[in-house]
């Protein structure tokens, strides 16, 4: 997802001389392309996010796109005020680009994990919120924030995440994908839970319960409509998140049901409300924290075989 | 010219003593003590005009310390950024004017500030943007001197020092009191200056209630070729009333009917 982002921004900078790139000491063998070919616009702020959050927004005040990168937790909760009162409540065209997502940095330990970032992120007014599924919807989301209004939050991995869509049509910012259409659950899932989330749609499928997947790469602004139109005709629904339980995903989509009059089996299925004490790879601690493509199947089937079938 | 300085400065001081005393806001201390530093930019320094407060070309002026928008304020409307029934509404309900500077609640007004040690590098955007675009215009920046207690004034000063943003202007309101009392105590500063140059600026000090003195030290920024410029201003707080001068309680306090019009009074203005 990290080329996907840096070589669409390549791109775009190519035709547009106002997009800068700022990085906090981060993107080894991802940002040096940019750093060749447009020298004048991109800035290493040192090991210094906060002043490098201050530094997007004055740039943004003077007109310019800026891409501000670094990992999760430093680019959005070490410099956060900066990002609340220097760009969210003056509604700046900064896009913070977080990598790492969830466990991506699995056996680093919980500094470099992400997994309150979304509900961080989302409580700031003006602020859009973004984690793609796959390297296309990395392309399309960052493709798309050159003309999109007010701040953005993209949440991205790592590198060399599965593609889940060979081609996407009428990407938008705010609006869900179908990626498979069911007839009994539905399975929403954002970021880099995606891939997972269809490998449990299938699994599923083989076991005769049809569902849904629709890939939420946008979680503020929620997609109200996808929500009501696709889920609600479920007999249940499913989130699936590489993120705390409280405040991510689960969270948005809860607060459309609770408000949609409407009774459905609905389950969040994300990290629990810890921080993680094993060590591992970002695959062994999936693994652990319930989060496998195994474990989600079962999950699944046993409240579809207690709850639902009947 | 230093007459006409000294009654800019004045009027606006009795601005501040009313806006203060009718909204019953804080800071007026803080007000007071930078006045003297605005009325140099705003009626001298700063190239910029309040017929087309958006032109491309202005010289842009971020008043970090935002506690003190009510002397940005006042200073804005004296200039003719906006009619002067606007100050009225200065923390008032409903009003334009908020208690810290908020960006485009009035024409002029470049940026949002409230939270100290932001200023700073929302200048070095805006320093680097200037460069990239090629363009004259200069970033001011006017920090207080509590808030270089923040560690992203460092952040800051080491970056616009490394990337030699000479299209970057500091000025410190150095008036030796913080919120709790002298900084001296708090978190000592000094070597104030020494600090700086250290960080790749070059610094000079002056005293900052001489309005036509900070002119002239500022006409000749950058102060040094492909350097940050930092002016240290030497002010005392509460500057102009003599019993705010330097007294704490006026970082919080507002002037009731009769402070108002014995501050009224002794700056000649009843």
């Amino acid at each position: 997802m990290r080329s996907a982002f840096i070589n669409t921004l390549t791109r775009m900078a190519k035709r547009n001389p106002d997009i800068f790139l700022l990085t906090g000491d981060l993107g080894y063998s991802v940002i040096e392309g940019f750093q060749k070919e447009f020298r004048e616009r991109f800035f290493n702020a040192g090991v210094a996010e906060a002043n490098m959050a201050g530094i997007a927004a004055g740039l943004a005040l003077s007109g310019k796109t800026v891409f501000m990168y670094s990992i999760v937790p430093f680019v959005t909760m070490r410099c956060f005020e900066q990002v609340r009162n220097d760009i969210c409540i003056q509604n700046l065209k900064v896009r913070i680009i977080g990598a790492g997502g969830g466990l991506c940095y699995g056996s680093a330990g919980p500094t470099h994990h992400s997994i309150e970032d979304i509900s961080i992120m989302r409580s700031l007014p003006n602020m859009t919120v973004i984690c793609p599924g796959d390297p296309l919807e990395a392309e399309l989301a960052v493709r798309r924030s050159e003309n999109y209004p007010g701040p953005l939050y993209i949440r991205l991995g790592k590198s060399k995440e599965p593609a889940v869509h060979s081609c996407i049509q009428g990407f938008k910012i705010g609006k869900g994908i179908l990626v498979r259409k069911g007839r009994d659950i539905a399975i929403i899932a954002t970021g880099n839970m995606l891939h997972t989330a269809l490998q449990v749609s299938g699994g599923l499928c083989r076991k005769g319960i049809s569902a849904s997947l629709i890939s939420m790469h946008t979680v503020k602004p929620i997609d109200k409509e996808i929500i009501r139109s696709v889920a609600l005709k479920a007999k249940a629904i499913f989130t699936i998140e590489e993120h705390s339980i409280i405040g991510g995903l689960g969270s948005a989509v809860s607060e459309v049901l609770a408000e949609a009059n409407r009774k459905v089996y609905f389950r969040r299925i994300g990290l629990p409300d810890a921080y993680p004490k094993d060590i591992g790879s970002q695959e062994y601690l999936r693994s652990r924290l319930g989060l496998s493509v195994n474990d989600i199947e079962k999950r699944i089937l046993e409240a579809y075989r207690k709850r639902i079938k009947r | 010219m230093a007459k006409k300085y000294k009654a800019i400065a004045k009027g606006i001081r009795a601005k501040l003593i009313k806006m203060h005393a009718a909204s019953g806001a804080s800071h007026i201390a803080s007000s007071l003590s930078v006045t003297d530093i605005l009325v140099a930019l705003y009626f001298n320094i700063l190239k910029l005009s309040p017929g087309r407060p958006k032109d491309k070309n202005r010289d842009r002026l971020i008043l970090s310390k935002g506690h003190a928008a009510s002397a940005l304020f006042a200073c804005l409307a004296a200039r003719g950024f906006f009619p002067q029934e606007i100050l009225e509404e200065y923390c008032a309900d409903a009003g334009r004017l908020p208690g810290h500077a908020s960006i485009n609640c009035v024409p002029g007004l470049e940026v949002s500030t409230g939270s100290l040690g932001h200023g700073l590098s929302i200048g070095v955007g805006m320093a680097l943007a200037a460069k990239y675009d090629k363009s004259k215009y200069r970033v001011f920046v006017v920090l207080s001197d509590g808030e270089c207690q923040e560690g992203t004034i460092w952040e800051a000063a080491m970056f616009s020092g490394h990337h030699k943003l000479d299209n970057l202007i500091a000025i410190i309101d150095y008036n030796k009191m913080q919120a709790l009392g002298k900084s001296k105590e708090i978190l000592d500063l000094e070597p104030f200056a020494q600090k700086w140059r250290s960080f790749g600026w070059a610094v000079k000090e002056t005293d900052g209630h001489n309005i036509e003195g900070i002119i002239r030290v500022l006409k000749k920024s950058p102060f040094a070729k492909n350097k940050p410029s930092l002016l240290i201003c030497h002010t005392i707080k509460g500057k102009g009333v003599s019993f705010m001068e330097n007294k704490l309680l006026w970082h919080y306090k507002s002037p009731d009917r009769k402070q108002m019009q014995s501050a009224l009074g002794e700056i000649g203005c009843l």
